[in-house]
């Protein structure tokens, strides 16, 4: 009960000024016969120290390595330790919804930087303020296209993480949104001959995923002009975020709504959460986004400063005719990723993504070079997957002898594991890997 | 203050990450797909850290002072939970590693489970939804598919005119009509719900305590409308810091719960997140729930699919870190710990209404529970507005509370002050708000004009969306 700081005699000195005697005539509303007549069925309190060795003994039941090759739609990334510090700012980190703009202008414009310095790295018109992950902001993304269009259509493509595709689903199974899948090709890459003869007919949108789900980089150039001529949107979807720092802006492509995920931008992979959803279109549909935006005014004596704007697109005001249902957003990963790049700034940004594709391709060489075929021929960033001659557990097997994890086996390719390689992963490791692989 | 633009100087980030050159691999991708530059900010480290120091010094948080927004709990963030969640051991987590290698990680979803399902009195948990919005999302998107299995064509969800703005919205997101009925003195009036309540409808999404901070006490009779006519009871779990070990909602008779972690629990909201939206549901619904669940089978814990899982929500599991800050904060309560804050709580908002009410008028003179809703209407008369007493409130150093919801409260203030707080904390914002309303009176002037000592004063909202500048 450390967190409770009145004393009795605070209590005590209350009540009487309150004119009641006991705490329990504040409760003398609720039925009685559904009052709880036991103590909650709970562990007794711990202390502090009691609660750190439990969460210490908790996680020595984790099998924990440094040495992952693991993407798969979460990605082990560097984080600079300008990111831990920001953190440790309880100003912004206890904060909440900056409903009021005079005492929240840190964070407000912090997520103007954000929206800033996204637009810059994509060409963006417009961001928002974040979403909860790249999934959710894909799947919404794909209502926010259907709220544009209306052709009650969306073609997904079969080389998208099977996760975010399940997302989709649950979003639009209520909604009559027909899913067209379209299939790829032996690159990997979407099948644009399959593409255009489904695009024949009305769709709302057309999803891509680029790098794609087996890794590889799509023709964006190809797929943007097809789906333009064919009137339906272009969404395209970013799970690995760092692959911009080689890949042209996507909106150069004609990309209608960006939906990506920040993980790679200094979050930790944290078993899953909370990553960072973000969100992005053209200024013609600034009134379709979900979620909050931050835009730039002037206060009463004519100084910069920032609010959060757009209101009425949103659930609070609007309440059932809002784009979207979401009011509490990823503020803080948002504000990590605007950190992380502006720490790493334009070159450092740059390098680590050439890094990551060196090491991956190097990995990729390695296997080429003692006979192991790559699933897919199109191109790749970090990410890329290969034929093994053993099973899932033989794999695991032999990786676990020296505590590497990694190949995530891809579903309906017999023996075919994906494998990530980033810039955590070390010569020695990819050096140690190979090993592992070709003995016995 | 300036923007990291302005501070931006050609050549002058020098971050280094590894030279890969032993190697020879060159980046061979189709040069139409190439980019020449990033166009980052360009800022030396002691630059940007300087910036996010002032950037932090210009906002406000609990860790700063009282932050009595209502319906949101901004109770204080045990730093202890913070350490923990902060701990290396998560940079290498995975979410793709094996079971047998995260069994730690999993040992803490499934006990988190258990304990919400206690407190709530419901049967089952699933733990992925992101925030207390997407938990409702969530919760009528099983409703949706529990109906839909079952063959029976219901398109209606009803909420009270109090209701959180979420509630409609996340009913409008499934595809339901959503029917609002009137409150009769801040309550839900059963014979208005009786009126609407038919075999069309699916759900009635129910806050309890309400945002008006008062404790629905026609809740059984309210369950039993709907049982008659085979609709569910949904709870929006936003106010349950009211309730923690006193009642609950599955004892009310709801059949399917969302907890704000972050609010409840006591987790950073982060300047509007992450947060964490866990959906319990009673047994009859536990099938449904997104996947993956944890489940635990002897002495071992596994990832399981429910049979008719709606399916996921988001990728992976849930905020991890979010919920393991919920899980310890539960550890250092206990039960007892639990109680004491929902009584805390609902005694200092009291305390709050009693000290107030002969300034500012709640609806009702009642005992109200986590929060209570005030009105600024008697300073209309002086030209003065809620909006006005919230900005002066700045210059006496405390966020204000919520203003203008709920919407049927004219010049509504929504204050609640948490059970973290100091009885001389509560007090000094108590003559804060009489001060107030004296200045409204005497000088409305200074009200008008406020704040006056934050570091910018009313902006300009509305050129704000008329020059809607959203970049720099």
């Amino acid at each position: 009960m450390k967190y409770i700081p009145l004393t009795e005699e605070d209590k005590r000195k209350m009540f009487e000024e309150m004119g009641i005697t006991s705490i329990s005539s504040l409760f003398s509303d609720i039925p009685e016969e559904i009052l709880l007549k036991r103590k909650l069925n709970l562990p007794p309190a711990l202390s502090e120290k009691e609660i750190v060795s439990l969460i210490k003994r908790t996680f020595k039941e984790n099998d924990l390595t440094e040495r992952i090759f693991l993407g798969g739609g979460a990605y082990f990334h560097f984080i600079p330790s300008t990111i831990n510090y920001l953190l440790e700012r309880g100003e912004i980190y206890t904060s909440y919804t900056p409903y009021q703009p005079e005492m929240s202008q840190g964070l407000l414009q912090a997520m103007f930087e954000f929206q800033s310095v996204m637009s810059d790295l994509t060409h963006a018109d417009i961001t928002n303020a974040s979403m909860y992950d790249g999934a959710s902001a894909l799947a919404e993304a794909i209502l926010m296209g259907e709220r544009i269009n209306k052709k009650g259509k969306v073609v997904l493509p079969k080389n998208l993480n099977p996760q975010y595709r399940e997302v989709i689903e649950t979003y639009l199974k209520p909604r009559n949104i027909e899913i067209i899948e379209v299939d790829f090709t032996e690159e990997g890459r979407i099948d644009i001959e399959k593409l255009k003869s489904i695009l024949k007919e009305e769709v709302s949108s057309v999803v891509v995923q680029s790098p794609n789900y087996f890794g590889v980089i799509e023709d964006l150039n190809k797929l943007g002009k097809i789906i333009k001529d064919s009137g339906a949107l272009f969404i395209l979807s970013i799970i690995e975020a760092l692959s911009l720092g080689i890949i042209k802006p996507p909106f150069d492509f004609g990309v209608d709504i960006l939906a990506m995920e920040g993980q790679s931008f200094g979050m930790p992979l944290s078993f899953g959460g909370p990553y960072l959803g973000i969100l992005q279109t053209k200024k013609e549909y600034v009134r379709q986004i979900p979620g909050r935006i931050v835009g730039e005014t002037v206060d009463k004596n004519g100084k910069r400063c920032f609010v959060m704007t757009l209101r009425p697109r949103e659930q609070d005001i609007r309440r059932e005719k809002a784009t979207s249902n979401i009011c509490s957003n990823h503020a803080l990963k948002a504000l990590v990723a605007l950190v992380y790049l502006a720490t790493v700034g334009p070159r450092g940004f740059k390098k680590i993504a050439e890094i990551n594709y060196k090491k991956a391709h190097y990995l990729a060489k390695r296997f080429n070079d003692e006979g192991f075929k790559l699933t897919f021929s199109g191109p790749f960033f970090n990410e890329f997957a290969v034929n093994l001659p053993f099973d899932e557990n033989e794999l695991r097997e032999k990786l676990s002898l020296v505590d590497i994890y990694g190949g995530i086996p891809i579903e309906g390719y017999k023996n075919s594991y994906l494998f990530a390689v980033t810039e955590m992963n070390s010569l020695e490791d990819i050096e140690l890997l190979m090993c592992a692989i070709l003995e016995g | 203050m300036k923007l990291l633009k302005e501070l931006s100087k050609k050549g002058s980030n020098k971050f280094f990450i590894e030279d890969f050159n032993r190697y020879d691999i060159k980046v061979e991708l189709d040069k139409n797909l190439l980019r020449d530059e990033v166009e980052l900010p360009d800022i030396n480290e002691v630059t940007l850290i300087r910036h996010i120091i002032n950037l932090s010094h210009r906002n406000y948080g609990v860790d700063n002072g009282f932050y009595p927004l209502g319906s949101c709990t901004m109770k204080y963030n045990p730093k202890i939970s913070e350490e923990i969640a902060r701990r290396e051991e998560f940079l290498y987590m995975h979410p793709l590693l094996p079971e047998d290698m995260v069994q730690g990680n999993l040992k803490i979803l499934w006990e988190l489970s258990e304990y919400l399902k206690e407190i709530t009195g419901m049967d089952a948990f699933s733990l992925q939804p992101a925030a207390g919005a997407h938990g409702e999302y969530t919760g009528m998107r099983i409703i949706w598919e529990y109906f839909k299995d079952r063959g029976e064509e219901r398109s209606e969800v009803i909420v009270p005119d109090s209701a959180h703005g979420t509630n409609p919205a996340s009913s409008a997101m499934v595809g339901f009509k959503v029917i609002e009925i009137p409150s009769k003195n801040g309550i839900v009036d059963p014979e208005e719900l009786r009126k609407v309540v038919t075999d069309k409808t699916a759900a009635f999404m129910l806050t309890n305590p309400n945002t008006l901070g008062l404790f629905e006490r026609d809740i059984l009779k309210i369950s039993k409308i709907l049982k008659e006519k085979g609709a569910l009871l949904y709870y929006d779990g936003a106010n349950l810091n009211a309730l923690l070990g006193i009642v609950r909602p599955g004892d009310m008779g709801f059949d399917i719960v969302h907890l704000n972690l972050h609010k409840t629990f006591s987790t950073p909201h982060g300047g509007g997140g992450p947060g964490a939206g866990p959906v319990g549901v009673k047994d009859f619904l536990k099938d449904y729930l997104p996947y993956p669940i944890v489940e635990k089978e002897d002495e071992r814990f596994t990832f399981k699919k429910p049979e008719k899982s709606i399916g996921r929500v988001r990728s992976f599991y849930g905020n991890f870190t979010v919920l393991l800050k919920a899980y310890i904060y539960i550890r250092l309560m206990g039960p007892e710990g639990l109680r004491k804050v929902s009584e805390t709580a609902v005694l200092n908002a009291n305390y709050i209404k009693e000290k107030l009410k002969e300034y500012y008028p709640p609806l009702v003179d009642t005992v109200y529970k986590h929060e209570c809703v005030l009105s600024g209407k008697p300073y209309k008369k002086y030209g003065v507005k809620t909006f006005d007493i919230a900005k002066r409130l700045m210059d006496y150093g405390f966020h204000p509370p919520t203003v203008y919801f709920p919407h049927i409260v004219e010049e509504a203030l929504m204050i609640e002050p948490t059970e973290t707080e100091t009885k001389e904390t509560i007090d000094e914002f108590i003559d804060a708000m009489i001060k107030i309303s004296k200045e409204a009176k005497e000088n409305p002037k200074i009200l008008k004009e406020s704040p006056h000592t934050t570091e910018i004063s009313r902006p300009d909202e509305v050129k704000a969306v008329k020059e809607m500048k959203l970049k720099w």
